[in-house]
């Protein structure tokens, strides 16, 4: 069956993965015109205007300062996106560098990687990405770095596991015999055999570290207000929950969750076509 | 028995070092002096050496391990600087707060979490199959500080069922006398139902946050490992040799499958321990999560430090418990390795 028709099947037999593309298109047009589509500026304040709830105007109501929540929720997507690409594609990238050289040469290095993974992963991940943004300082920056970190460990063991048993495998020994370096054997035999694997976990972290990010700024790391960020803005509205204003908070913790949600069910969608064994 | 907790004590020392070298570089990893941010912004460049040098600060990155280590030993995790008290004895009054939460939450998670996925597992393409397979994708995508706040909303705005969600107790009820330091347990042992019943109420939703953030990887890894062993051959002949179903699906089936599952509550706990500080300060629960937070806000490095240390601390004895609790289950695996 060529990928295609597989890729329809899968589709057809779970109709959720196909709403997670459309909604996986949408956050992305969000996070790249979203400061243009809105209606108001996201953070142009207006008292007179504070914590009404939905209405025409403003279709998800405005805040205790006035300000337009659905303009606010859109253009944070970007950023609450691109913390979470940052973070992953920087574990994707250190991680994966250090897990294919620790399963292709073994030995000390090897050692080395997995006591330092094993020791990441001694911590409570949340815990951790905490204390180090309390200990490296409160930036974005940082946020960035600490979800990274935290995430290191799931690409370097997935990693190390799937070069080690392609290690002896007949293509890479045909391809030492004519004389590649080992480094070249890494980098052009056997990583790109271990992408499919690498891309599941790309997609199942997605979800997990826009969670991270959030949580960090809920608690007040990180993004400072009046920056629109999901996290911050669920924070706001957290005092205003209980005395029933409740789409203050409620917009961005839906919007928070559709979009891990999304990341999630994308994951899943992907194992599903690339592995239809590890379906569950 | 004995030698196999002892030989799992030594298997966690190269972890626990590791955390202990962690904590000790996130604390040298300060932006700044900490010299003169301990000494405070009037103070005298002779003051800011003094506290240097009591601090240990002019010494070798290697000196000032051995010390820190050494204040370790002896339980000193150093001084809040906002409250002045010694981080240790806050986290130690504190900590109850947050296991009694914790662990009510992995009991709820898992008294819904293993018989849901035994039934969905059961019962392949049921209804309950597909309840279960869109509870566990919605479950591990819930923000936990979000479901918090909505539970809020619906049981303390709109029913009025829950009490406000502050702390553990409401005003004007008195705490139990401190045996365990656990509400719950204090209050029956001095058969105090009154209070008993508050402090259920206020542990009730947040308790439920997490228990519903925890429920999804169990029910997932029940589900799936119940779908193996039901398919699997002893399975096959038990149903073959006539045993009732239900003898063929909880004693043949269910023990086997427990074991991953049992595996999995360590990862679980590792969320749940994360997810622990964001339900804290949702519902205004006095716990070490709380106290982190509050030291964070003013920038008061000590506790967040003694926080990091004692939640690894904390996980590892955790996944030390899980593991002997294993080992226990599946004597095969204890005295073959």
């Amino acid at each position: 069956m060529s990928t295609l028709a597989h890729a329809r099947y899968v589709m057809s037999e779970n109709p959720l993965t196909l709403a997670a593309f459309v909604l996986f298109f949408l956050l992305v047009a969000c996070a790249l015109f979203g400061p243009s589509l809105v209606p108001y500026d996201p953070l142009a304040t207006d008292v007179a205007a504070a914590l009404q709830p939905p209405s025409r105007a403003h279709w998800m109501g405005t805040d205790s300062l006035g300000r337009d929540i659905l303009s606010r929720i859109v253009v944070a997507t970007r950023l609450d996106i691109g913390i979470a690409v940052s973070a992953v594609a920087l574990s994707f990238a250190i991680g994966s560098a250090v897990g294919c050289m620790a399963g292709y040469y073994g030995g000390g290095a090897d050692r080395i990687m997995t006591r330092i993974v094993d020791t990441i992963m001694a911590f409570p991940l949340f815990v951790l990405a905490m204390g180090i943004v309390a200990a490296l300082g409160n930036t974005v920056a940082n946020i960035v770095l600490a979800t990274a970190i935290i995430n290191l460990p799931f690409y370097a063991r997935v990693a190390r596991a799937e070069v080690n048993v392609r290690r002896e495998a007949g293509y890479v020994e045909a391809a030492r015999l004519s004389g590649n370096s080992n480094v070249r054997i890494i980098m052009l035999h056997l990583f790109p055999n271990i992408m499919p694997p690498m891309m599941v976990q790309i997609s199942l972290n997605m979800g997990w570290a826009i969670l991270n990010a959030a949580g960090l700024s809920f608690i007040g790391l990180g993004v400072r207000p009046p920056a629109p960020e999901w996290g911050i803005m669920v924070a706001e509205g957290a005092s205003y929950i209980i005395s029933g204003e409740w789409w203050v908070a409620l917009f961005p913790g839906a919007a928070l969750m559709l979009a891990v949600f999304c990341f999630n069910l994308l994951g899943d969608g992907l194992r599903d076509l690339i592995d239809p064994r590890m379906r569950t | 028995m004995w030698k196999l907790v002892i030989r799992r004590l030594l298997d966690a020392v190269p972890s626990v070092i590791g955390v202990v070298i962690v904590t000790f570089l996130l604390t040298r990893a300060l932006p700044g002096d900490p010299a003169a941010y301990f000494a405070g912004p009037a103070a005298s460049q002779q003051a800011v050496e003094e506290i240097r040098a009591k601090l240990g600060l002019n010494r070798s990155l290697p000196e000032q391990f051995v010390l820190y280590v050494r204040d370790l030993a002896r339980g000193d995790l150093g001084v809040s600087l906002s409250t002045g008290q010694p981080v240790a004895n806050e986290i130690v009054a504190r900590l109850p707060a947050s296991l009694e939460l914790t662990l009510l939450g992995v009991v709820l998670a898992a008294l819904i979490a293993i018989p849901l996925g035994v039934l969905a597992a059961s019962r392949p393409n049921s209804w309950i199959d597909h309840a279960c397979r869109a509870l566990t994708t919605a479950g591990v995508s819930l923000p936990t500080f979000f479901t918090g706040l909505l539970l809020v909303y619906v049981f303390y705005y709109l029913l009025g069922w829950a009490p406000s969600p502050l702390g553990r107790l409401d005003p004007f009820t008195t705490p139990p006398p401190g045996i365990t330091h656990f509400y719950l347990i204090d209050s029956l042992l001095a058969r105090d139902l009154r209070t008993f019943w508050a402090a259920l109420t206020q542990l009730a939703l947040p308790a439920i946050t997490l228990g519903l953030f925890a429920l999804a990887p169990l029910a997932r890894m029940t589900r799936a490992s119940m779908l193996g062993t039901l398919s699997s051959d002893f399975v096959r002949t038990a149903r073959a040799s006539g045993l009732s179903r239900f003898t063929v699906t909880y004693t043949y089936a269910f023990r086997n499958a427990l074991l991953p599952v049992v595996t999995t509550l360590g990862m679980v706990f590792s969320f749940l321990l994360g997810s622990n500080i964001l339900v804290e300060k949702v519902f205004a629960w006095p716990g070490i999560g709380s106290f982190a937070i509050e030291a964070l806000v003013a920038s008061d490095y000590a506790p967040v430090q003694g926080f990091v240390l004692t939640m690894a601390l904390l996980y590892l004895a955790l996944n030390l418990l899980i593991d002997i609790f294993y080992n226990l289950i599946d004597p095969r695996i204890g005295f073959a390795t």
